[in-house]
């Protein structure tokens, strides 16, 4: 079976306007990543894995160059239709969780069905289903800063998988949290990716990236190296 | 989706609670003045209105004396300068429909064991058809009383309250100045005129009897007053005119010398008094707008605050699929949440506050649905327009910058 690319990215650029000029933070850039794939993107602070992270994630466009996302050429979408694309297609989990300290766990997670102009009842249904996959059933009305960072970094990746995105972008997910936290956080990774959900995760530790089943590394704004592990190693 | 925001709205309002409280205050405030300025306005416009209508319309009044304040000279209504004579002369020139002479003395009245002192007005009957003066009970007087000078008098209701309590008027002889008259009619309430006189606290006989058994030291004929109604409003500066040249020719004063009475347009005085207020009720309203402005202004300060320090959760909103009007009318609600509830509460203090006044001060209060409808619309359009920028800055963010915002 051959897998269709979700994304497809040739000849990007980025380029940052400052007082002293344009200052390229990516250079030619092309990709591709195809449905399924589990992929780690690596590189040092200054290297461009983030600019990239904002373009991939349709925050940001690129200078030059085409980006389709989900068969979608992004250059073509005006604001409104990115936002649509950002809520579909994309989901997104924060190293800083980013949860709204407001709201409830469940309105948290409901959020991207508020957007997606889903029925209250509908959203809340979802929300709540989600959130007991995630291990999160005796926590519905309670907020945020009410549970641990695991918990709350659990939330986040509900809230990023209510709207049955085609692609999971994660930037470095367990960047705030413990060895043993993050390890649980990598299991429900590993674990989206088993059936299906196609995995983007943006990290500087080697551990953390070897989990994916592809590793890209940025230098410089452009991409050092690009391979495929044998094999996605599969925590127990 | 309308009222899941409504909802959020409402919440995040809830999170700074004295800082949502001190906004509304401000719009509280504005929208109280408001209403409380219109419905003292407009109650103050009612009562002058009333009182207009009260007097009767298209009225001309003549009154003896001068008045010129130059030198010193006696004040209008004290000499005995208008007669009979000139009552009936003007009633013949052909805009004038009806006219009234009239004198008008004080006097202590006696029912039984009770007295009152009054005013009294000696006039003829027209004096009632030109003013819109009926009578509750009983008839007014004819003119065969005039000619007969006969001691009938009707009664105002002040006078009626004063000296008869429960008994009915009608019929009954009270004495005025040791005369004996005979009751034949009471008064209507004619309320307030529009310089704050009680209308209702007067006896009314014919001008005969009046001059001749109770006001006895007139030069007998001459009238303190003549009231005429012209047949229409259009050509009273022309009547009132005419009328100056017909006394000053009938009372033979040279050219060089001032007139020795004076002609009033009392319709152009009420109008100016009507005038007058609405321009005080203008300016009242206007004045209590302002507090609106600067209660939206708040506003448009806090919804600044509150966007920047929203930021990053805008930027959460934004990565996660919400679009730029969905954030504008997130941000606008809340700037319209506030002004309405401020509205409501306002209106409700205002309402008070009018009550109060009312209470207190005794001032007409006319409280209208169009005064709220109008503070109201105001209050929300105030909510929008000063809600709009910050709404609309935030919209703008940029998600990215929005994201890192700490």
């Amino acid at each position: 079976m051959m897998a269709q690319p979700v994304i497809k990215i040739k000849g990007l650029y980025k380029d940052y306007q400052t007082t002293a000029g344009s200052f390229p933070v990516l250079k030619n850039i092309n990709l591709a990543i195809d449905e399924g794939e589990y992929v780690a993107i690596m590189g040092p602070s200054g290297s461009g894995k983030s600019t990239f992270m904002n373009i991939l994630g349709c925050l940001d466009r690129p200078t030059t160059g085409s980006y389709f996302l989900d068969s979608h050429d992004v250059n073509q979408l005006d604001n409104n239709e990115l936002a649509t694309l950002r809520n579909k297609t994309i989901g997104f989990v924060f190293q800083g969780f980013n949860l709204l300290a407001r709201s409830s766990l469940v309105d948290n997670v409901a959020l991207p069905l508020v957007y997606a102009r889903d029925q209250k009842d509908l959203r809340i249904k979802v929300a709540k289903k989600i959130l007991e996959r995630m291990g999160l059933g005796q926590y519905f009305k309670s907020r945020p800063n009410q549970i641990s960072g695991g918990e709350q970094q659990r939330v986040a990746i509900a809230r990023a998988l209510v709207n049955q995105p085609k692609i999971i972008l994660a930037d470095e997910p367990t960047g705030n949290l413990d060895s043993k936290t993050s390890d649980e956080i990598m299991k429900i990774f590993d674990e989206l990716n088993q059936i299906g959900n196609t995995i983007i995760l943006v990290t500087h530790e080697n551990d953390i990236a070897d989990h994916a089943s592809r590793q890209i590394r940025f230098l410089d704004g452009k991409i050092l190296e690009d391979h495929k592990t044998k094999k996605s190693k599969v925590t127990k | 989706m309308l009222f899941s925001m409504l909802s959020e709205a409402w919440h995040s309002m809830g999170a700074n609670r004295l800082r949502t409280f001190l906004t509304m205050l401000g719009m509280v405030i504005g929208v109280g003045a408001v209403v409380l300025m219109m419905a003292i306005g407009e109650g103050a416009q009612q009562s002058i209105k009333r009182s207009i209508d009260s007097m009767g319309t298209n009225l001309i009044v003549i009154l003896s004396g001068f008045s010129s304040t130059q030198g010193s000279r006696s004040s209008s209504g004290n000499s005995s300068a208008l007669s009979i004579g000139d009552a009936n002369a003007i009633k013949d020139l052909e805009d004038i429909e009806m006219i009234a002479p009239i004198s008008t003395g004080n006097a202590q009245v006696i029912f039984g064991g009770n007295n009152w002192n009054t005013s009294i007005i000696g006039t003829t009957p027209s004096y009632f058809l030109i003013r819109k003066w009926y009578t509750e009970k009983g008839e007014i007087f004819s003119d065969d009383d005039i000619r007969s000078a006969s001691r009938v008098a009707l009664i105002g209701k002040t006078v009626a309250e004063n000296l008869f309590a429960e008994v009915d008027p009608v019929g009954q002889t009270i004495r005025v100045q040791k005369n004996p008259f005979t009751v034949v009619g009471l008064l209507e309430n004619k309320g307030q005129s529009f310089d704050g006189r009680d209308q209702d606290d007067v006896i009314i006989v014919p001008i005969s009897t009046a001059q001749r058994k109770l006001l006895g030291n007139q030069i007998p004929g001459s009238v303190r007053m003549i009231m005429a109604q012209t047949k229409s409003e259009k050509y009273m500066g022309l009547v009132e005119d005419t009328i100056t040249d017909l006394l000053r020719q009938r009372h033979n004063i040279r050219e060089d010398l001032d007139n020795d009475f004076s002609v009033r347009n009392l319709t152009a005085m009420a109008k100016t008094a009507s005038e007058t207020t609405k321009t005080m009720s203008i300016l009242l309203g206007a004045i209590a707008s302002i507090s609106l402005l600067v209660g939206g202004i708040g506003i448009m300060n806090i919804m600044l605050v509150s966007v920047t320090e929203r930021t990053r959760e805008i930027g959460i909103r934004m990565a996660i699929g919400a679009r730029e009007q969905d954030i504008l009318l997130q941000f606008l609600l809340e700037a319209c949440v506030i002004s309405i509830v401020g509205c409501v509460i306002g209106v409700v203090l205002g309402l008070g506050g009018a009550l109060i006044v009312k209470k207190i001060v005794g001032a007409e209060i006319i409280i209208s649905i169009q005064s709220i409808v109008l503070a109201f619309s105001v209050a929300a359009s105030v909510g929008v327009f000063f809600g709009y920028y910050p709404a609309s800055k935030a919209a703008k963010l940029n998600p990215i910058d929005a994201l890192r915002y700490q």
